[in-house]
């Protein structure tokens, strides 16, 4: 009875029933933040979680409806073979070999680039920085012939001809990549120059002009000075650059890089390398493989994206992506 | 008298801000301005190249390249409306889920850090081969792999989920109109799409909505705004520009990953009918640009800029 009229006299309080209310409202926001976030981050998962049950389970699970996500005889060897008919090391090496120098050039280029638009004033400085923008905005596929012919019959200025007497082709390797990333043009360079002219902006002008009363040439300025200071720029677009390096299959394709170089080319004749030389005939099981192959392609882009995550996201917040 | 001419500093400046700049200023004119004229030279000729030299040559036969891809051709002007009408029908959901994400985000949480990392996973997975893989094993996720397994799922789940049909007859008899209806029916059945093209953007709008100054909510809350009243006359006007930035991001990424470019690819590389293919691209990039035109011209428009 007491407790009973205690809660009355409480009820009775505007004052504390509009604390009560707004913890009730506070709880049931949260819970529906917890339960959309939760949700979302199933819907990415999914597929993940899906590929990898897929890989572990062994035949008889395959074939058995009851089976839902946990497999009864859990079994390596989807892995083991998509690793053999992947040749998976020496591929993968070459792979990351190929995206981080790349990644290397880019950096280096790309940082430059952003340095000069936004350190220096020139003439027709505001026009290039347009053509920057227009770099970002136009699909890359509009330029995607003449690139091909270009690399074709590779042929600067007639040089090529006058040394060994025909242009050269290019195509089937990796050249045309360096060739285009060197120049300022490769995967989505307008958008890392674009941060990283952002970034410079950013920086107090002060440090320069120390650095410049101090006797110090514009290229010690540039690459003692400023590159050191622009850490946050370096690591978000050194992970976009990588990510987006090795999952693109657009350059490789137009450019018919080797699949032994290009790793996710590779994987996508994984199921018919299974099929024909393994003799697994029921597409269902060749399913299988392909998910245990593609686990192991996007294994070390996972793996570096983890270790770069933290500085990752405050780059992209310290950088002014967004500008 | 040596009469040497001695360059200002400002000279000397923009001379090394050219340096700086020359790797790139070469690679775009070689690459993209040639490249663009010589697309657009394509798309008026025909093109046949030789197979020994490497060399090609053009033959001018005016609009009838444009004339084919228009009149005759199967396929293209079927792919290049559904790929317009699918951008312009994600654009809008995109930036408001992005934006939606990052603010749920952006408060401090017990396990953020996680939940960032996974949230950005989509731009990593986001890859052609990977992707189509993926779908597929995501369609098998329903229990066992096998098609009878997918069918007994298929019937199960027939019974025990809640009708939707049901629902859709209530919201119309309630006097919502069918095509909005549609609209979120079609978003809510993408999900998938949607999630994995918004993760730049979520972080994009991460970092907009850190850069707003907390002084502003803090009047905002001395005033006695709601949270709803504080979302419309603070966070948005000041995420604003940034929505432009996504918009473009979006467009252009829908844009390359559309079925047109494939289109393109495929008429070039495995038909030889280079002219057409690079009527292809003209025609969807000059679309393309229009779009973003007109859409950033709106947006503009009502933009609030806070410097």
């Amino acid at each position: 009875m007491e407790k009973i009229k205690k809660i009355r006299a409480y009820l009775q309080d505007p004052y504390e029933t509009k604390i009560l209310f707004n913890d009730i409202k506070n709880l049931f926001v949260t819970i529906v933040r917890i339960a959309i976030i939760v949700g979302v981050s199933y819907v990415i998962l999914s597929p993940l979680i899906g590929m990898f049950v897929n890989a572990i389970s062994s035949t008889k699970d395959a074939y058995n409806p009851m089976v839902f996500v946990i497999p009864e005889f859990p079994t390596l060897e989807r892995f083991q073979l998509a690793f053999t008919r992947l040749d998976y090391l020496p591929t993968m090496a070459r792979d990351l070999a190929y995206t981080i120098t790349t990644t290397l050039v880019q950096l280096l280029i790309c940082s430059m680039v952003g340095y000069g638009f936004a350190r220096f004033e020139f003439p027709f400085k505001k026009f290039l920085f347009a053509c920057v923008v227009v770099m970002i905005v136009i699909p890359t596929h509009t330029i995607m012939l003449p690139l091909y012919l270009t690399f074709r019959s590779f042929d600067p200025l007639g040089l090529m001809t006058l040394i060994k007497g025909a242009p050269l082709n290019l195509m089937g390797t990796v050249a045309p990549m360096y060739i285009m990333s060197f120049l300022g043009c490769g995967v989505r360079s307008g958008l890392y120059i674009y941060i990283f002219n952002q970034f410079f902006r950013g920086l107090p002008k002060e440090i320069e002009e120390a650095a410049f009363v101090d006797g110090c040439g514009t290229w010690y300025t540039y690459f003692g000075i400023m590159l050191r200071n622009a850490m946050p720029a370096v690591i978000t677009v050194t992970v976009f650059s990588i990510v987006w390096q090795f999952n693109d299959t657009f350059y490789a394709k137009l450019f018919l890089i080797s699949e032994n170089v290009v790793i996710s080319k590779k994987v996508s004749s994984l199921q018919a390398t299974i099929a024909n030389l393994d003799k697994v005939l029921d597409p269902n099981i060749q399913e299988l493989y392909l998910d245990a192959g593609i686990l192991l392609v996007i294994l070390p882009i996972i793996i570096i994206y983890l270790l770069l995550q933290k500085n990752f996201i405050e780059g992209v917040e310290r950088s002014g992506i967004v500008g | 008298m040596k009469k040497k001419k001695r360059l200002t500093l400002l000279q000397k400046r923009s001379i090394s801000g050219y340096m700086f700049i020359l790797p790139w200023l070469i690679g775009f004119i070689v690459f993209y301005v040639r490249s663009l004229i010589m697309t657009s030279q394509f798309a008026f000729s025909k093109l046949s190249v030789d197979t020994v030299g490497g060399g090609f040559t053009l033959e001018n036969v005016g609009w009838e390249n444009f004339h084919y891809a228009f009149r005759v051709h199967a396929s293209f002007k079927q792919v290049l409306t559904t790929s317009v009408l699918n951008m312009l029908i994600d654009v809008p959901l995109i930036i408001f889920f992005s934006l939606f994400i990052a603010m749920l985000l952006n408060r401090k949480f017990p396990g953020r850090a996680i939940v960032r990392a996974i949230f950005f996973l989509p731009v990593i997975l986001n890859s052609g081969a990977i992707q189509a893989a993926m779908d597929l094993s995501a369609t098998m996720m329903a229990g066992g792999i096998s098609d009878q397994a997918a069918e007994v799922a298929a019937s199960a789940a027939g019974t025990l989920a809640f009708d939707i049909d049901y629902l859709m007859d209530m919201f119309v008899s309630l006097g919502i109109p069918a095509t909005l209806l549609d609209y979120i029916v079609q978003a809510v059945g993408r999900i998938n799409d949607i999630i994995s093209a918004s993760g730049v953007q979520i972080v994009i709008f991460i970092a907009a909505l850190q850069s707003i100054p907390s002084s502003m909510y803090e009047v905002a809350k001395i005033e006695g705004a709601t949270g709803y009243e504080t979302f419309w006359k603070v966070t948005f006007p000041m995420v604003m520009p940034h929505i432009i930035t996504n918009v473009v991001y979006t467009i252009v990424d829908s844009f390359t990953q559309s079925d047109v470019v494939d289109l393109a690819y495929d008429v070039a590389f495995n038909q030889f009918n280079y002219g057409l293919s690079s009527v292809f691209s003209l025609v969807s990039t000059i679309i393309t640009c229009i779009i973003l035109v007109v859409i950033c011209g709106i947006i503009q428009k009502r933009t609030f800029y806070y410097n």
